[in-house]
């Protein structure tokens, strides 16, 4: 069951928004306060990949975060972009990072990756049950007080 | 904390301090400015981090940008930043392995501190 549940318009300006309220629920959840830095990247991340996937596709629908805190705390990130635009995320190796042939927009949905690969040890990526999209699952552990 | 941009002239370096956070929001603004001054001539360009409380995959994209933009101009373009959050960034991305990092600005536009852009 989700705890809190923030959906927004897919504009870049409510991803701060997002970031903010996934911190402070985390802290309430009792996530480690030294993971906090990577749950605020983490969490931003997911929603700007959510925010650009739903402009690249002329998407008005709201981008949805669910925040749980029943044995972990469980972030899951919900857009409504084609599935096939979620196949192929994958971490750039380093000598194509600068290579000019690769687009600005390739650039950072890859490093965008990798930085969610890199800072979450639990994550899904996966259809959404019912309609179009993805989900982007993340999962921290959180020491009860 | 929003984005602020402050440009300075240390040692015939351009130094571009930013400050804030730097997002899918904000990161176009940082783009521009760092547009505006290849534009305008500099050559030897260095983006001092160490104001910056929060740094995104949008961010790094627009850093790429620019060290790319100077390549093409024959230029040269690095990097301050001492923070471990934000190396780690660098670190997990490998750009850590792209862009000449220095801990000061000191060491950063030290003569042919930056390098060459490639």
């Amino acid at each position: 069951m989700a705890t809190v549940r923030l959906s927004f318009s897919p504009a870049p300006v409510h991803v701060r928004t997002a970031r903010l309220v996934g911190v402070a629920v985390a802290r309430r959840a009792g996530v480690a306060e030294e993971l906090l830095d990577e749950v605020r990247l983490a969490i931003g991340e997911a929603c700007t990949r959510a925010v650009a996937l739903h402009r690249q596709y002329g998407l008005t629908d709201l981008v949805t975060v669910e925040m749980s805190d029943s044995d972990s705390y469980t972030v899951r990130v919900i857009d409504h972009g084609p599935l096939e635009a979620s196949v192929g995320l994958t971490k750039l190796p380093p000598d194509e990072l600068a290579d000019e042939s690769l687009t600005d927009d390739a650039l950072t949905t890859g490093v965008g990756f990798a930085l969610l690969a890199g800072f979450v040890d639990d994550l899904q990526v996966r259809p959404v049950e019912d309609g179009s999209g993805t989900e982007v699952r993340m999962v921290w552990p959180v020491t009860r007080r | 904390m929003e984005l602020s941009l402050t440009t300075r002239t240390v040692a015939g370096h351009t130094v571009l301090e930013v400050g804030g956070e730097v997002d899918v929001y904000t990161a176009p603004r940082l783009r521009e400015r760092l547009i505006e001054l290849v534009d305008a001539g500099a050559r030897d360009v260095v983006v001092d981090l160490e104001r910056v409380d929060f740094l995104d995959s949008t961010g790094l994209g627009v850093l790429v940008g620019a060290l790319k933009r100077l390549r093409t101009a024959h230029g040269t373009f690095g990097l301050v930043c001492a923070k471990e959050p934000l190396l780690k960034i660098f670190r997990i991305t490998a750009l850590d392995q792209v862009f000449p990092i220095f801990a000061s600005v000191e060491a950063a536009t030290e003569r042919d501190g930056s390098g060459p852009a490639s």
